[in-house]
């Protein structure tokens, strides 16, 4: 199996899944770049994320029934907090594509797809945790791997350690 | 059969195990009780910790929590070097940190688009393939004990101290390698390696039937296991599981075949999974099974390498190895096979910086355990131990 062929197909393959959804959604979502390395196309209508998420998950065509990772990412320069979701059709048609989705830094959210892939409920859990969005309608917003009462959003790049956690003095 | 027609008039409470109904309880009444599992307990396999609301002796949900051991991986990657972050990779999966040091070397090489050299792949495979059967006998001896077994256990930890050795050899290290770096190796395998290797292979072979004839022919064994946490296999795709757990559920994906990487296509080997005759297909033997499957299929591995395997004649592992890491501004999402499951790493870089700009780790322990609350639900207490047990978890790399 030649390396270059490979990719290719994998890139051509990630364009006809992101052509059937640009068919559904229209301007909702943003054009498709096909990069070399992950593939993707922006949510430009966040409120639409979960019903695109379940027509990936559901449409014939599709079939994204893996989800490989969701990130959470700091955009300062945008102002902006986002996901990167990474898809896969596991065991159906094997192609990949990557969603991103943004959302405003201050008091923003995004809708929660912890409905449609059951290993996005801890995903955005943490990416909670990090960065501080919100996801609507999520089932159990928690931060998950810091404890409860921490003070601020680690991840994000103006993060400012706090000076004592529980008479522990935190910056070392 | 008759206690399934009582089941319907009330007031038992029956419990399913393997093919027979358990009546556990009869004409009582309980009280929930909240029983808190670890973050000291030894069936947790590290520090975790299971709120558990019991009703009697029946689990009615077991909840996981996490973090006691956040070290904040990804906070740390964004200030220092690409190359930098590869001994923090080891300290995630410390079982397989090799494997988890390959997986982001295969992240960062995509996104700078680097050709390896092919003697590189071979030694990167073997050594990988050692430390996957090294991992998976952890796993399997551990499980052993959960459940009771306490020889197949010694068994399993005297043969990794062989592979262990034979890391050491090769790297310096017996856990904590830093060995793959990206773009090469850290050094080539000592004159006699290969050999080494072959002669492991040899004395091994019996040793794994041997533990196989131990424990998962043994009768006890086979009863706590089989039909305890069935997981179908499209909820284990829903819930993100791969690796074994995925394969498990009867699922034949695996991504050295799936989505190959390194020099995985041109080696022959299979993808176990469960058939159903011995175990029930997604449950707690099955998970076993597919792990002590692989053992096999790892050494076939690592005598197809050291057969193909091209001479030293001039190479360096560290040709390929760049004096500056910095790629092209981009993003990529890179992964790997690890014995627990996908491990991949999502790394933005802004093309300019010699560190990422975000770099996550998609731990595969992190999402095999996120399935737990639905798993142990209506479990009995001591199945809730095979449960988490056959998660085969690593808390270093649930919380990074």
């Amino acid at each position: 199996m030649e390396e270059g062929k490979v990719l290719s197909n994998a890139a051509q393959e990630s364009g006809a899944a992101y052509a059937v959804i640009h068919e559904k959604f229209g301007e909702a979502i943003s054009a498709f770049d096909d990069n070399a390395t992950m593939p993707f196309f922006e949510v430009l209508d966040t409120a639409l994320w979960t019903d695109i998420a379940l027509f990936m998950r559901d449409h014939p065509k599709l079939k994204f029934n893996y989800m490989a990772c969701l990130s959470g990412v700091d955009y300062p320069e945008e102002g902006k907090l986002g996901l990167v979701a990474n898809l896969e059709s596991l065991g159906v048609f094997g192609h990949k594509l990557a969603v991103k989705v943004k959302c405003p830094r201050e008091g923003g959210s995004i809708p929660s797809v912890a409905g449609v892939w059951h290993t996005a409920n801890w995903h955005e859990r943490e990416a909670y945790d990090m960065l501080g969005m919100l996801f609507e309608g999520h089932p159990d917003m928690r931060r998950i791997l810091c404890p409860d009462d921490w003070e601020g959003w680690p991840l994000r790049k103006d993060y400012k350690v706090q000076e004592s956690y529980h008479g522990i003095k935190v910056p070392y | 059969m008759q206690e399934l027609e009582m089941a319907g008039q009330g007031s038992l409470r029956l419990s399913r195990k393997s093919d027979t109904i358990v009546v556990l309880e009869k004409d009582l009444s309980t009280e929930q009780m909240v029983l808190s599992m670890g973050p000291q307990h030894p069936s947790t396999h590290g520090v975790l910790r299971l709120e558990c609301l019991t009703d009697g002796e029946v689990v009615t949900e077991a909840e996981p929590y996490l973090g006691y051991l956040h070290r904040c991986f990804e906070k740390h990657c964004e200030h220092v070097d690409y190359p930098a972050i590869v001994p923090y990779t080891d300290r995630m999966d410390y079982l397989a940190g090799i494997n988890s040091e390959m997986a982001y070397c295969i992240a960062v090489e995509k996104l700078l688009d680097l050709e390896i050299p092919r003697r590189v792949e071979f030694i990167r495979v073997i050594v990988s393939e050692l430390n996957r059967i090294a991992s998976h006998l952890v796993a399997i001896g551990t499980y052993a004990i959960d459940l009771g077994a306490f020889t197949p256990f010694l068994f399993c930890f005297r043969d990794r101290e062989h592979i262990l050795n034979m890391l050491e050899w090769a790297t310096g290290a017996r856990m904590l390698y830093n060995y793959i770096w990206v773009g090469g190796l850290a050094y080539d395998v000592p004159a006699g390696f290969n050999e080494r290797v072959l002669e492991f292979v040899n004395y091994f072979r019996p040793k794994a039937l041997e533990l196989q004839q131990l424990l998962t022919e043994n009768e006890i064994f086979v009863k706590r296991t089989k039909g305890i946490g069935i997981m179908p296999a499209d909820v284990a795709i829903n819930y993100g599981w791969s690796g074994p757990m995925l394969r498990g559920s009867g699922v034949q994906w695996d991504i050295r075949r799936n989505d190959p990487y390194s020099i995985y296509p041109e080696l022959d080997f299979a993808v176990p999974v469960p058939d159903g005759k011995l175990s029930v297909v997604g449950d707690c033997l099955s998970r076993h099974l597919v792990r002590a499957l692989e053992i096999e299929e790892s050494l076939k591995i690592i005598e197809q390498c050291i057969d193909k395997m091209p001479g030293t004649q001039g190479f360096d592992p560290r040709s390929a190895v760049p004096k500056r890491v910095r790629p092209k501004a981009g993003e990529v999402y890179g992964r790997a096979e690890n014995p627990r499951g996908e491990l991949g790493f999502y790394i933005q870089s802004d093309g300019k910086s010699t560190s990422p700009l975000r770099c996550k780790a998609r731990s595969s322990c992190f999402v095999n355990l996120s399935a737990m609350k639905d798993l142990s639900r209506g479990q009995l207490i001591p199945d809730l131990v095979a449960i988490i047990g056959s998660l085969d978890i690593v808390l270093g790399e649930v919380d990074r």
